[in-house]
């Protein structure tokens, strides 16, 4: 079976999910390019949207098509080619509706595991519940005649442990794409020792049709982004715990929220990102992290915390943030959680005192926005590295020591055998969490 | 075409040239309407020509409102304008994107009719309404509906970037890309000294570099990036044209009205290609009756308004004009004659490229511009008129070289 047949049947687990939805519509795209293909004409494409919840499916469709239309607008050279031999359609508009019906035919929203029992490629990006993944995996592959291929998006649980638990012979491979799948370049390639080679050769082809970088992991829990980002995020957390001594619960979110972002230059600060991602996500990975690293704890308290009073983050249907250590106003920091008042304070209320807290930015400073579109972005960090050397203020040593400790992280996914190479952690970070610069540099010595 | 009667235009005005570019667009927030646009335009004619009471006949040039707003039946909003308009007798014209001169020659055409002393004229576009993907769809019908299907997804760039490949492999590639990008360079520093261009906010330091990116077909269309087009904009331009009896009625000083000394109008088979992808021949032909009609030759003319839809067109204009030999236009730019310190300066608010097209405000607004420069009130545009070079020349072109009117204005 090659390429194109085994993209005929398809079903996407968890398809309504934040990934799940992002992962369904490049495959539809994927699967409609196949399609059209002369030698396709006649063949059925079919690709099941699978999901537990009718309410967050009939979301899928909307959003589905929403982000099917601007794909369109974007790539009407090549949809005017492909139907050149339609007449009937003329302008751009035709063509753009006409391909968002014609992918949208191909997708069959339904709630029944029994659907996937005829898909020859499997996609999992169900919440990261090993026990879940394992039941849902072994109930396929009982009751399916075609052998069918597991590609799972998760982003902590060994690719080995599924393999094992739900007896696949090799037939599962870890594709962990970013949030959100459609915008984010990286896809995570994880392979068991038991894991066939043929899965990994169709997943380097469906990443590549996708224009997205491939980076390789070792199969241990986390894997390189979480394995960077959930040791980042408590290293943040232990720095708040620190300045609490000195500061209110509120101010000392602010400040490391700012020093990781504005002073260490990265698109959003420690605290946006864990929202960003869930509160309860970040709780989750970790637990499962936990379970296979030796020499460190992997856990936080803080978030157990944030998690027993419901205050948990992550994203609405229509990609809006939830409010989690922060609370946001149309995508906009507004005010900041504090854990003793259990309630947010105005951000105008402590930014003032925060601010003289951490002291001016550094000479040089340039924000993430700009110097991530600076062909010359080298240069210009190293001035501003080393002018935070020199600068003698709470805001510099603590983005330093920060810098310092994500460099470690990133040195010991190397030694840990987790990443492959300094560069595949770099390339992680720049591309899956847009940083301006990879942890592993010479900035910070 | 003799003028049998002395026509004169006089009391210019335009609307901000709205658009991506102004710091005050944002694609997502409410903007004015056709109506709206219309009725600054109209006032700010009829403020300057003693109201509505003066006014004998209305025309507007639009290219299509039907699509871009859903509004047919323009001329219907002459009386909301203003009240003193109301069933007087108005019109609408069109000819995709030269409606606007079409406007003006329809003006010309009743004042030497003696069908009215006093013609109101406006030109307008609202053109933001719907995405450029889309709005390539609605451009489109400037050209034979019959092409659209093998046409290039923004149909107008691909058929004027067709022009510029076969321009590149007949005269060579990089002197034109450099005639293009100095014309490109030319209407952003002119845009920036008129503020109601739509390029006045451009900050860009090296213009120059910009003006010379390489086209990229994946992204764009083969032969054309950005900077060679002009862009998407909302707007309006209003004017009045008189006899010498409206002068006197509305209370108009000679000094500050041009005359009409000549026009040139030309139409071409829109369903037939052009003979020579390399030349603008319909422009040719309507500039050359304009400039029989003045009775004046291109070396009388101090500046010229030409329709800069694309460079290349800037380009291919020049040498349907004359000013160079065909093949030798784009050496023309570099060498710096057609800049607001050249020879002949061209397009001294911006042009399309810089001052912005509203598709069919976009004639009327030439006739403003060249009107403000004759009688000394372009402002921070002005440029000097010599003595013995006392006329100005339009040049507005619908579709692919297919509906053209030439006109040339001397002052007074």
């Amino acid at each position: 079976m090659n390429y194109d047949e085994k993209f005929e049947n398809v079903t996407v687990l968890g398809a309504a999910g934040k990934m799940g939805s992002g992962i369904l519509l490049l495959t539809s795209m994927e699967m409609f390019d196949i399609s059209v293909k002369p030698e396709n004409k006649d063949k059925q494409f079919t690709l099941y949207a699978l999901d537990i919840s009718q309410k967050a499916l009939s979301g899928l469709v909307k959003y589905v098509r929403g982000q099917l239309v601007k794909a369109a607008e974007k790539k009407l050279n090549v949809l005017r080619g492909v139907y050149a031999h339609r007449a009937d359609l003329i302008d751009n508009a035709d063509i753009i509706n006409e391909y968002v019906f014609d992918v949208m035919s191909l997708i069959r929203p339904v709630t029944t595991l029994e659907s996937a029992y005829e898909s020859h490629i499997v996609f999992e990006a169900a919440s990261e519940n090993p026990d879940l993944k394992v039941k849902m995996f072994s109930q396929i592959n009982q009751n399916s005649k075609v052998e069918p291929w597991f590609f799972t998006n998760t982003s902590s649980i060994p690719i080995g442990y599924l393999n094992k638990e739900a007896n696949l012979g090799g037939r599962v491979l870890g594709v962990h794409f970013y949030n959100p799948p459609v915008v984010q370049k990286l896809v995570e390639v994880i392979k068991s020792d038991e894991t066939k080679p043929e899965l990994g050769e169709l997943a380097t082809q469906f990443i590549k049709n996708l224009r997205k970088i491939e980076v390789p992991s070792y199969d241990f829990a986390g894997f390189i982004g979480n394995g960077h980002f959930m040791r980042d995020a408590l290293y943040g957390m232990s720095k708040l715990e620190q300045l609490k001594s000195e500061m209110s619960f509120a101010e000392a979110v602010y400040c490391v929220n700012k020093v990781s972002q504005d002073f260490m230059i990265r698109p959003m600060g420690i605290f946006q990102l864990i929202d960003y991602v869930g509160i309860d996500v970040c709780q989750f990975i970790m637990k499962v992290m936990d379970g296979y690293v030796n020499d460190e704890t992997i856990h936080s308290p803080l978030l157990d915390t944030m998690m027993e009073i419901n205050v948990k983050g992550g994203q609405n249907f229509d990609g809006s943030q939830k409010d989690g250590f922060i609370k946001y106003e149309k995508g906009r920091i507004a005010a900041y959680w504090d854990l003793d008042k259990k309630a947010y304070v105005p951000a105008d209320e402590i930014a003032a005192k925060c601010d003289a807290y951490l002291g001016e930015l550094p000479a040089g400073h340039t924000p993430w926005k700009a110097i991530v579109r600076n062909k010359a972005k080298n240069e210009v960090l190293s001035a501003y590295f080393n002018a935070m050397k020199e600068t003698d203020n709470n805001g510099s040593k603590l983005a330093l020591a920060y810098l310092k400790k994500s460099k470690d992280i990133g040195l010991k996914l190397v030694s840990d055998k987790v990443a492959y190479t300094p560069e595949d952690v770099n390339t992680v970070l720049l591309t899956g969490f847009f940083h301006a610069f990879g942890p592993i540099n010479d900035f910070i010595n | 075409m003799k003028l049998r009667r002395k026509v004169y235009m006089v009391a210019g005005y335009n609307t901000i040239s709205m658009g991506s570019g102004r710091k005050e667009f944002h694609p997502k927030k409410p903007r004015p309407g056709l109506e709206e646009y219309m009725k600054e335009a109209g006032q700010g004619v009829l403020k300057q020509i003693g109201g509505a009471q003066n006014v004998d006949e209305c025309v507007v040039g639009n290219f299509i409102a039907a699509r871009y707003n859903k509004q047919g039946n323009m001329a219907g909003f002459f009386p909301f304008i203003d009240e003193g308009l109301k069933y007087k007798p108005a019109i609408r014209v069109e000819g995709a994107c030269g409606s606007g001169a079409l406007a003006l020659a329809a003006g010309i055409r009743s004042v030497l009719a003696e069908t009215a002393e006093v013609t109101l004229v406006i030109g307008v576009e609202v053109q933001n309404s719907v995405k450029a993907v889309y709005g390539a769809d609605i451009l489109a019908a400037a050209g034979w509906a019959k092409e659209r299907k093998e046409g290039h997804v923004h149909f107008f760039p691909g058929k004027f970037s067709d022009r510029a490949g076969a321009y590149y492999e007949k005269f060579g590639y990089d002197k034109t890309r450099h005639g293009m990008a100095t014309w490109f360079k030319n209407a952003v520093e002119n845009a920036r000294l008129c503020p109601t261009a739509q390029e006045y906010h451009n900050t860009t330091e090296d213009l120059m570099a910009v003006g010379m990116t390489k086209p990229n077909g994946r992204s764009f269309v083969d032969n054309l990036n950005v900077f060679d087009c002009s862009k998407v904009s909302d707007g309006a331009s209003g004017i009045a044209i008189m006899s010498e009896e409206g002068l006197k009625r509305c209370g108009i000083d000679l000094k500050d009205a041009v005359e009409v000394v000549g026009m040139g109008q030309a139409e071409n088979d829109l369903t037939a290609a052009p003979a020579d992808l390399t030349k603008l021949d319909t422009t040719a032909v309507a500039v050359k009756k304009a400039f029989e009609s003045a009775g004046v030759t291109k070396d009388d003319i101090a500046t010229v308004e030409c329709h800069d839809c694309f460079s290349i067109a800037g380009i291919m204009a020049i040498e349907a004009i004359g000013y160079a030999e065909h093949g030798k236009g784009a050496e023309f730019v570099s060498e710096g004659h057609s800049s607001r310190q050249g020879k002949v300066p061209f397009n001294t608010t911006g042009g399309l490229c810089g001052w912005g097209h509203p598709t069919g405000a976009t004639g009327v607004h030439q006739a403003v511009t060249i009107w403000e420069q004759l009688t000394g009130k372009a402002g921070d545009a002005q440029i000097n008129i010599p003595a013995d070079k006392p006329y100005g020349l339009t040049i507005n072109m619908g579709g692919d070289d297919k509906t053209l009117v030439s006109i040339v204005y001397k002052k007074n």
